[in-house]
């Protein structure tokens, strides 16, 4: 039983991984006051970046590197449309989404089901700490670098968010872009370098996914895990430290869904986390009934200087 | 007004007719450009093929109906996404809602045991409430608890996808089909009646042709028309002005599900005349709508303009994958290339250059 249950968290903390990247990203674009809807093309097109880098040079952690760079990149059409034409944010992020999956599937063409000759290799075991009872075999055996330099980023901007100045920085300009700029902070160069920057761990999140947990190409491969990170986003009330426990809550629902699959009707169990990203949501808008979990308040609105 | 080098730009708040439709037309050459970049990549004269596109396409008959039967799921939905949007609701789950009216007709059709000449119709009804009925979740948690509709609209796509997956393998798996993933043919009283020789499903295309003209009617004549644009453009506003948003919200997404519903009924009964694999029944259309939606720029004649032009472009991408062994996914790639500038040109429709001449005298007084 425990052995099961081990294995079931040991998987939930691979699955937890991309999401954490992708809503780390975006936490700090929401943050900066500029809502990213393309999370998902951006992962996918990390993804196919990463997988396509790690085909040819044979070097998977370069292949992780071109893909976060590819994230970063798609951002920059994103954040170039939302910040400097302040074009719509909803749209231009999904018109991203489209754009990233058609160009990736269309990419990735011929590709499918190749498996990469040479993925990145988790970690078999940290010496010392996987002694530990039941947690030491979960957390620190079998992992992948990504997945504790995901955890360990998480803390980092955590502190960078809310205990420096840059932190204070980027909240103002999503809470009050005016007086930001009244204070002579750049509120566009803030704004785009949030925006990047969340491209940047979305497509480490697609690299992630074809280089180390499915060395292979499969069309469609993020299976909406980007649209799940705008969830967690909320969920984790925008805080990275939140992110953490979040992106490792849908991690265990994925896994529960194969870990159950001899019992249950497949495609049901291929719903969960579809359904529990909106009860998620659910759940969060009946605790805002009683407190403001406040969205940064210019989140969404395009910044122009009158 | 500001002066850009030997210009003037000046911002004008309400942008005339001819100028929406001209940065409108504009905004589709960029993607054109890309597209024929993306063509000589691919080793294809770009050229050579679009001249091939306007022979077998433009210029024949068979052409024109593949891209009117294409472009009836996208005036569908495209009409009620454009109502939608009006009020702010995102309702990105036209996709899925298009799903539910297919699953609400086959389920009709193949087994409530209604009389012939009532079978279509109950079908259609049944459509726009499997339709409606999906879009209303999102709708009252938006409404009750904030919750974000753009997520809980995408999400419900996914699930209904894996229901039509669940009802294909399983209970309503075909007898006939020999464990494919299709239910049995549809009964023919069920099948909608075609024009001869072609595939259009012509009741849907009517339905759709007077759904944008009664779109236009509630938008510009009604009092919900009007309450739901104040919710869109300021949802205080509206607040202040006592306009109950739970209705406004509600009704819209009954609108905009519904139509998606109907939609899915004419691929279920008109086109395929079964349930298939979700993604050979939607088609990306319920993403599509949305762009066709934003393209229409809120008028009419605009949404059927915008619906037939991506009509074109599916047929396009037919005939691509067809004669020349182009992958379809280049369908998604023009979508979203053409979302992108359609979004990116709207800031031109707002600000005017005067050059030269004008500039000069401008300074001079």
């Amino acid at each position: 039983m425990t052995d099961l249950l081990e294995k079931v968290l040991s998987r939930a903390l691979v699955y937890s991984t991309p999401l954490l990247w992708g809503t780390l990203g975006e936490i700090y674009a929401e943050r900066s006051g500029v809502m990213n809807l393309g999370v998902e093309g951006m992962m996918m097109i990390g993804a196919f970046a990463g997988f396509a880098v790690a085909h040819i040079t044979g070097d998977p952690g370069l292949g992780v590197l071109v893909a976060a760079a590819a994230g970063g990149l798609t951002a920059f059409i994103h954040a170039f449309l939302t910040i400097t034409m302040r074009a719509n944010q909803v749209v231009s992020g999904l018109a991203l989404g489209m754009f990233g999956l058609g160009l990736a599937n269309l990419l990735g063409r011929g590709w499918e089901g190749y498996s990469l000759r040479c993925p990145l290799p988790n970690i078999p075991s940290i010496p010392g700490l996987s002694n530990i009872p039941i947690i030491g075999s979960i957390v620190f055996q079998d992992q992948s670098i990504i997945t504790y330099i995901g955890i360990l980023l998480a803390v980092l901007l955590w502190l960078l968010l809310y205990k420096t100045k840059l932190g204070l920085i980027i909240r103002s300009v999503g809470e009050s872009p005016d007086c930001a700029d009244a204070l002579g902070i750049n509120v566009f160069l803030v704004r785009y370098l949030c925006v990047i920057w969340g491209g940047i761990l979305a497509g480490v999140a697609g690299g992630f996914l074809s280089v180390v947990y499915r060395p292979a190409w499969t069309p469609g491969m993020s299976a909406g895990m980007g649209w799940i990170a705008l969830a967690l986003t909320i969920f984790a009330a925008w805080n990275p430290l939140n992110a953490i426990g979040g992106a490792l809550f849908f991690g265990t629902l994925f896994c529960l869904a194969y870990a159950l699959q001899p019992r249950m009707t497949p495609e049901f169990l291929k719903m969960i986390p579809y359904a529990s990203t909106i009860l998620v949501l659910t759940i969060v808008g009946f605790g805002k009934l009683k407190e403001r979990l406040g969205a940064p308040r210019a989140l969404g609105v395009p910044y122009k200087r009158e | 007004m500001k002066r850009w080098g030997p210009a003037i730009v000046e911002k004008t708040s309400t942008p005339s007719r001819a100028r929406v439709l001209l940065v409108s037309i504009f905004s589709l050459v960029p993607p054109l450009l890309i597209m024929a970049f993306i063509f000589w990549v691919y080793g294809m004269n770009p050229w050579h093929t679009y001249a091939v596109i306007f022979r077998n396409i433009v210029a024949t008959s068979w052409g024109w109906t593949e891209i009117t039967r294409r472009a009836i799921p996208l005036l569908l939905c495209g009409v009620g996404l454009v109502i939608a949007f009006r009020a702010q609701f995102w309702n990105i789950g036209a996709e899925g809602q298009l799903l539910a009216g297919a699953v609400a007709a086959a389920g009709v059709a193949l087994f409530s045991r209604i009389p012939a000449p009532w079978l279509i119709p109950a079908m259609f009804a049944a459509g726009f409430l499997a339709g409606a009925l999906v879009a209303i979740g999102p709708a009252l948690l938006k409404a009750i608890l904030g919750v974000n509709d753009i997520i809980s609209t995408l999400m419900l796509n996914y699930i209904l996808a894996y229901i039509v997956d669940w009802l294909i393998h399983g209970p309503w798996r075909g007898a006939s089909m020999r464990g494919f993933g299709y239910t049995d043919m549809l009964p023919e009283a069920a099948w909608l009646p075609l024009i001869p020789g072609t595939r259009i499903h012509w009741v849907t295309l009517v339905i759709g042709v007077v759904g944008v003209m009664a779109a236009s009617l509630i938008l510009n004549r009604t009092c919900f028309g009007y309450e739901l644009q104040v919710v869109g453009r300021s949802r205080e506003a509206a607040r202040y002005a006592g306009i109950n948003f739970l209705k406004i919200t509600l009704g819209v997404a009954v609108l905009s599900g519904g139509l998606a519903g109907v939609a899915g009924v004419g691929e279920a009964a008109g086109i395929h005349f079964r349930l298939t694999p979700p993604q050979d029944i939607s088609m990306g259309y319920g993403f599509t709508a949305i762009i066709v939606a934003w393209l229409a720029r809120g008028s009419p004649v605009g949404i059927l303009l915008s619906a037939f032009f991506f009509g074109l472009i599916y047929t396009v991408g037919d005939l691509l994958k067809a004669a020349m062994g182009m992958p379809f996914e280049i369908v998604d790639l023009f979508r979203g290339l053409v979302l992108f500038f359609v979004v990116g040109s709207e800031i031109m429709m707002y600000y005017r250059i005067h050059w030269g001449q004008i500039a000069k005298e401008e300074q001079r007084g």
